[in-house]
């Protein structure tokens, strides 16, 4: 097993969030796990990416051109970061509009369940019932449980069932 | 080492303050900075859930923290200290000298380097500065790797009673890889300091002495067998070699693996760039008639190569500039190996957007203040969130931690010079900023006779890098309580005149504080005006709570001038391309109403809906 993903967005979407959940899921099923995160200055609402790599891999950074999946919290950043996903990749986008890619409204989905904060965990959750990354469900249920704060644990939850149901 | 225990996902950073916990490191020093912030936090966390006995601090600056560590190692326990590549230019006054003298219990320094450069003011090489002083330095090229490689540090420090650096560079710091843990060594030293005058004190008919032992120490480190550089793939029969170190090295593995080459090329990994071995260097430089030398961020394996043919930085085959991301080494390698590359194409570059303070941030409504009070003014700022003013036309200058103050002056003498109508020169500086090097500037601005106004933007945390306590919270590292010194203390001590301070939120009275300091400034007693600017740091969510709250919109009246967008730079006020008008973003809006103040023709109606006025 071998997979290569981007998650891109803007700094305060839960991009780092989603990076360690997908790491911890790797963890889980026994694999090799190496992920790349943006910290500091570019935090403060600036476009922000992160590379997870799941297999024997060496490096935490991911080519352009070479990841198979490709997470968008929001359709501007497919613009900007498209181009790290292959040619035939996933590419799984947060928007309201349609587009060459697989796009679902999680901010709607998210608005619906009470808070914003969750859009992360729908998208991830619409990334794993279309089948666009390494881990199932089930996995993916078990590390939110674990890794979540406790006062979060419920919202991320229900964003992550939303997103599977859609 | 203890007995191992399961496998955990850690950051960088996470790992190596593991590493400084498993190896029985009894101090731990650090100041924030980006890349090197976590780490001093996980020393927090690991020393809390394993028990270890760890002083741990964040010192007010990084020569602070570096002559802290020392101490500590004086008495014979193990010490590190953290900080990113230009604090240890702060630090670099101790650090030499560290060489010279060296150390009992074992030292380890930790620098974290930042090509590209993502957060930083430079793109310096921290191994540069280790071979500049004589220090041994390791270059992890992962979390794992980086953990191990505290403990050789180590061993290595008290082998040879050498400072030892550890340099990761931001890949490695925040890149996060399952990394196997054990439980903590106990070391049980008692502090014991064993008076040598002659090495401690080390007067100048010492040092030269102390200058041959250290030569010494260095070429025996680089005849360590241990250290000899390993080949990680090719038969060692290949016509190409590459040598190769840190995150650089992973990366031209998986590119030689996707080139299908892994058996084709000699790459080696060099793990202890400095002093780099001298019998590999040797070996290499007779074995192979093409050597291309891949590392970041100065040529520091290949100038002690000292062999003119080898490909590299200093040749230009690889950029002497910039990130080895693996776009770059790919290209570097198809023309190196003489493969044509598979069309990579050249992506169009799209820029991303650019950070911006956040809503309802304090600095917003100062540099606003700022600016509107003196458009004619110069203003120099300094290193941290604040620095974004320069979206807002608040910040002109900003170079080191702490420069604002003592550049404030030079601007000041500067214009003064030339007659009594010079500008009104405004600085900004953080409060962790201020207390980390703004002081001996104020002092010195006081002492000399300058006349500016210094706002120091006290939001009572040290926001950039995570929310680091300052020593006016009074928080130690660990959450307890520590001593709290006050700023108002300090700048009164300086001997500054005139001191004010004041919620930026309140614009209208910030502004006349503003006005009163410029006078004060130009009056016949006049000197360095001080005004602190204080609110607590949005990313406080505890201190959100307390603050005024309003609901703030935007009404038909709103012309969509957009002097909101372009002066004030709220993330909430957003301008709707259909309808030409601004709107607020309720999900970011905080309600602090400071936008109020600065729509043209009054189209920001506010409406009270919480929290204290």
């Amino acid at each position: 097993m071998k997979q290569q993903i981007i998650i891109s967005g803007n700094g305060g979407q839960g991009i780092l969030f989603v990076t360690r959940l997908l790491a911890e899921a790797g963890l889980e099923m026994g694999l090799d796990v190496l992920t790349s995160e943006t910290h500091g200055m570019a935090m403060r609402g600036g476009t922000v990416i992160s590379h997870v790599k799941v297999g024997a891999f060496r490096s935490p950074l991911i080519r352009r051109g070479r990841a198979d999946t490709g997470l968008f919290l929001s359709d501007s950043n497919v613009a900007i970061h498209g181009a790290f996903v292959k040619p035939y990749g996933r590419r799984i986008v947060n928007t309201d509009r349609t587009g060459e890619y697989e796009g679902i409204d999680a901010a709607a989905c998210a608005a619906q369940l009470g808070s914003l904060l969750a859009t992360n965990l729908v998208l991830l959750g619409y990334a794993v019932l279309r089948k666009a990354l390494f881990c199932d469900e089930a996995v993916m249920r078990a590390v939110i449980k674990k890794a979540s704060r406790p006062r979060q644990v419920d919202l991320n939850l229900r964003g992550f069932e939303k997103g599977l149901q859609l | 080492m203890g007995k191992e225990m399961k496998r955990r996902i850690l950051m960088g950073n996470e790992a190596i303050g593991r590493g400084l916990v498993e190896s029985g490191c009894t101090l731990v020093s650090s100041y924030p900075g980006t890349p090197a912030s976590e780490i001093l936090e996980s020393v927090v966390a690991f020393a809390g859930e394993t028990e270890a006995p760890v002083h741990i601090e964040w010192s007010v600056n990084e020569k602070v923290a570096y002559e802290v560590a020392l101490g500590h190692s004086y008495t014979g326990k193990r010490s590190a200290v953290a900080m990113k590549q230009v604090g240890l230019n702060v630090a670099s006054d101790p650090f030499m000298r560290s060489a010279y003298l060296g150390v009992t219990g074992g030292l380890v320094v930790v620098v974290a380097d930042d090509p590209g450069p993502h957060s930083s003011q430079t793109e310096q090489d921290s191994r540069f500065f280790a071979q500049f002083a004589r220090i041994p330095v390791f270059d992890p090229s992962d979390p794992a790797e980086a953990k191990g490689m505290v403990g050789r540090a180590f061993e290595l420090s008290e082998r040879y009673e050498i400072p030892v650096m550890l340099r990761p560079t931001t890949r490695v710091c925040h890149a996060r890889q399952g990394v196997s843990c054990q439980t903590p060594q106990t070391l049980s030293r008692e502090a014991h300091f064993k008076k040598d005058p002659g090495r401690w004190v080390a007067t100048p008919q010492f040092l030269t002495d102390l200058h041959r032992r250290l030569n010494d120490k260095i070429d025996e480190i680089a005849c360590l067998k241990e250290m000899y550089p390993v080949r990680i793939t090719g038969d060692g029969s290949a016509a190409h070699c590459i040598v190769s170190s840190g995150v650089a090295c992973a990366n031209t593995y998986e590119i030689l693996e996707d080139m299908g080459l892994l058996e084709k090329v000699d790459l080696f990994k060099v793990d202890l760039p400095y002093p780099l071995n001298r019998n590999f260097i040797g070996a290499i430089n007779a074995d192979y008639e093409k050597i291309l030398v891949i590392e970041e961020t100065s040529p520091t394996i290949e100038m002690q190569m000292a062999n003119r043919a080898i490909k590299g930085r200093t040749s230009k085959d690889v950029p002497d500039y910039g990130e080895l991301t693996p776009e770059v080494i790919g290209k570097v390698l198809e023309t190196f190996l003489n493969v044509p590359g598979k069309a990579e194409e050249d992506v169009q570059e799209v820029k991303g957007v650019r950070p911006s303070l956040c809503a309802g941030c304090p600095h917003r409504a100062a540099f606003y203040g700022i600016s509107t009070t003196f458009p004619e003014g110069i203003f120099p700022s300094d290193i941290g969130c604040y620095t974004l003013g320069m979206n807002l036309g608040g910040v002109d200058i900003c170079h080191c931690m702490g420069a604002c103050i003592s550049q404030g002056a030079g601007l000041y003498h500067a214009y003064a010079a030339d007659g009594p109508d010079y500008p009104t020169i405004v600085v900004t500086i953080g409060d962790s900023t201020f207390f980390h090097a703004g002081i001996p500037g104020l002092i010195n601005a006081v002492f000399t006779g300058a006349r500016f106004i210094i706002v120091i933007l006290d939001n009572s945390t040290t926001a950039m890098t995570g929310n680091q306590p300052t020593p006016q919270v009074g928080l130690l590292a660990d959450g307890s309580p520590g001593n709290v010194v006050y700023i108002p203390d300090l700048v009164r001590a300086s001997g500054v005149k005139f001191l004010k301070e004041c919620d930026p939120y309140d614009l209208e009275s910030f502004t006349v504080l503003l006005k009163d300091a410029g006078r004060f400034c130009r009056s016949d007693e006049g000197g360095v005006a001080v005004i602190i600017a204080k609110h607590p740091c949005m990313m406080d969510r505890e201190a959100q709570k307390d603050q005024r709250c309003y609901r703030v919109t935007v009404t038909e009246a709103c012309t969509g001038c957009r002097v909101c967008i372009k002066r004030f730079e709220c993330p909430a006020l957003i301008f709707d391309e259909e309808s030409k008008k601004v709107f607020v973003d309720q999900n970011g809006c905080v309600g602090c109403c400071v936008c109020e103040a600065v729509c043209p023709v009054g189209a920001i109606a506010v409406q009270k809906t919480g929290g204290e006025e």
